[in-house]
């Protein structure tokens, strides 16, 4: 008998399986690698039990199972890698048409997002320096004119049901009903505060139609928070180029004496970014697969400087026994400081392989974290000790609240990384609670966009 | 045997059942489901290729760790052992298992007087009834 033949033919066959495996984008290679063990162990167990080499391929291929359900059940488990729901829903073969269609959807809503913004000029409404209350009315809505454009396309694409799309809807006009009733005081910080936390919370309600179902899974808002991420950084991108784009129009109009600068500004704009958001949402959805997500990339360049920023201040702060400044600006600052570093934890925890073991970045995120909590911790004595005196003003309590809430948060974060790093915990438990905590910060918008006003006064 | 399980049950015991034969000691994917059959003697039918992303999932947890070593054959292959954690995760679905299992015995044996005579036999002869 040809047994080396055999063995060839085996080979090649084994060889075609793999190369349909590995065209799954949710199977790695070290995957392909585990399954091609289970395949070789399969054939030889058959083959002891006295089927031949090409019987026994055939038969463990089958064992193993339909490789679109696997895969599917691959892309499941292992969200980080495939963030995208086109794997769970559909099938390979009609990837390309629907891509088109997103692209027209996603088009014409960025439009309607920015005729809408120009809405309000029907009704005698401008958006001009010059008029402050047209100028607060915009402030207080323009939410409405991006957001629900937003979450119209991804109800759209991942075919949202009606009962979560109603909720959805009656979301939406709640908020509408608060940011505009109240009679708020001329240039007051509870109007300010409203213009504010409005977006916080109704960014929740985005990313409920984001999930489209998978609200409830930590993958799911684990998604979400991944697209925040790139949505921001893609936004801050066509704004750069919007920005050049409008250089170049003034520069050259004015070379022929005509001057757009009124045009620039109450058109091209408002217009241009109202549309962008959702344009940038579709190139996030679109290309997520295409280019290496830049968030996590971000966070590793930046960890470390703000680490070293942050223990530089607390020596300093430590050596000169210097006291903190009580203004609010102080406890603003700080704010967005807790900001920026539960944005570092998360982005590098959304790229990060729950599965791999705590290297030395991990201990620099720890590092990074609880000196920004020591931080906080200085600025916070301060200022509480001192807030009795300064009385509570709408704009001190709220950036105390949100002070809080993000120290809550970290602290948390720490006592899970920590046990994470002492092999304690798994990451998944670190993950799991920074997706939880995702409805506090709306609950803490809603709560500042509807109670503040009166019990401040509307001032 | 004969017997099937159904799909929402065997989808209900296979993380335990694969916790359970970790627990017996280090394995990798095909061994684990070679003792799957040996102890289900043929009644639960396992796709072969599920057994890896319900591993992941367990490793994602923390219940089960992942190495990799070279088999008796030189290949490389994935070896999964549990975890402390997952010994106590175990421990914890085994209680729970034994008392819904206490629970429908005992109102299975109040409804085992009514149950016809032909079923009764094969109830028997289950391993249930010793």
């Amino acid at each position: 008998m040809p047994a080396p033949g055999h063995a060839v033919s085996l080979e090649e066959q084994i060889d075609q399986w793999r190369g349909y495996l590995h065209r799954r984008q949710a199977i790695h290679s070290v995957d392909v690698a585990e399954l091609e063990d289970h395949l070789r162990a399969q054939i030889a167990g058959l083959v002891d039990a006295g089927l031949a080499a090409d019987e026994a391929f055939l038969v463990a291929v089958k064992r193993m199972g339909n490789l679109d359900a696997l895969s599917r059940e691959f892309a499941r488990e292992h969200s980080d890698r495939l963030w995208r729901q086109l794997v769970l829903v559909s099938d390979s073969g009609e990837l390309r048409a629907p891509g088109r269609t997103n692209a027209i959807v996603a088009f014409c809503l960025a439009v309607a997002a920015g005729v809408a913004i120009k809405v309000p000029v029907l009704f005698g409404l401008e958006l001009d320096e010059h008029r402050p209350e047209d100028a607060a009315f915009y402030a207080r809505n323009l939410s409405f004119f991006v957001l629900p454009f937003l979450t119209a396309y991804f109800v759209w694409k991942r075919r949202v049901d009606t009962r979560t799309l109603s909720w959805l809807a009656v979301a939406f006009a709640v908020a509408g009903v608060f940011a505009n009733v109240y009679p708020f005081a001329a240039r007051g910080s509870t109007e300010a505060l409203t213009a504010l936390h409005l977006p916080i919370a109704l960014w929740l309600v985005v990313g409920i139609a984001y999930a489209g179902g998978r609200w409830g899974q930590v993958g799911g808002r684990m998604d979400f928070i991944r697209f925040s991420g790139e949505l921001f950084i893609y936004y801050v991108l066509i704004a750069l180029g919007g920005g050049v784009l409008t250089a170049f129009i003034a520069m050259i109009f004015r070379a022929i004496g005509i001057d757009v600068g009124p045009f620039i500004a109450s058109w091209l704009l408002p217009c241009g970014a109202a549309g962008a958001v959702v344009v940038a949402s579709w190139l996030v959805e679109a290309k997520q697969s295409v280019i290496e997500n830049m968030a996590p990339v971000l966070t590793r360049l930046f960890t470390p400087m703000f680490a070293a920023m942050l223990i530089l201040f607390l020596g300093t702060l430590l050596w000169t026994g210097r006291s903190v400044d009580s203004e609010r600006n102080v406890l603003i600052a700080f704010d967005l400081l807790l900001v920026v570093i539960i944005g570092l934890l998360l982005y590098s925890a959304s790229a990060r392989n729950p599965r791999s073991p705590p290297d030395a970045f991990d201990g620099l995120q720890v590092a990074l974290v609880v000196s920004a909590l020591l931080a906080d911790a200085v600025a916070l004595w301060a200022i509480a000790a001192r807030i009795t005196e300064f009385g509570f003003s709408p704009n001190r309590v709220a950036a105390l609240g949100e002070n809080v809430i993000l120290l809550v948060n970290l602290v948390w974060s720490a006592v899970l990384y920590i046990r994470f790093l002492r092999g304690r915990g798994s990451f998944a438990a670190l993950e799991r609670w920074q997706t939880d905590y995702i409805p506090v910060y709306a609950i803490w918008a809603s709560i500042v966009v509807i109670f503040f006003p009166p019990v401040f006064q509307y001032l | 045997m004969g017997m099937e399980i159904n799909k929402d049950l065997t989808a209900a015991s296979s993380t335990r059942l694969v916790l359970a034969i970790l627990a017996e000691g280090d394995s990798y994917g095909y061994a684990i489901l070679q003792r799957v059959r040996e102890a289900s003697g043929g009644c639960i039918e396992w796709t072969d290729g599920m057994l890896y992303p319900l591993l992941h999932r367990l490793e994602r947890l923390g219940h089960v760790k992942a190495r990799w070593k070279f088999a008796e054959s030189g290949r490389r292959r994935k070896y999964y052992r549990i975890t402390s954690q997952g010994r106590a995760q175990l421990a914890e679905e085994r209680r729970q298992w034994q008392a819904v299992d206490a629970m429908l015995r005992s109102v299975w044996q109040a409804l085992s007087l009514s149950v016809p005579d032909s079923h009764r036999a094969s109830a028997v002869a289950s391993p249930h009834g010793a």
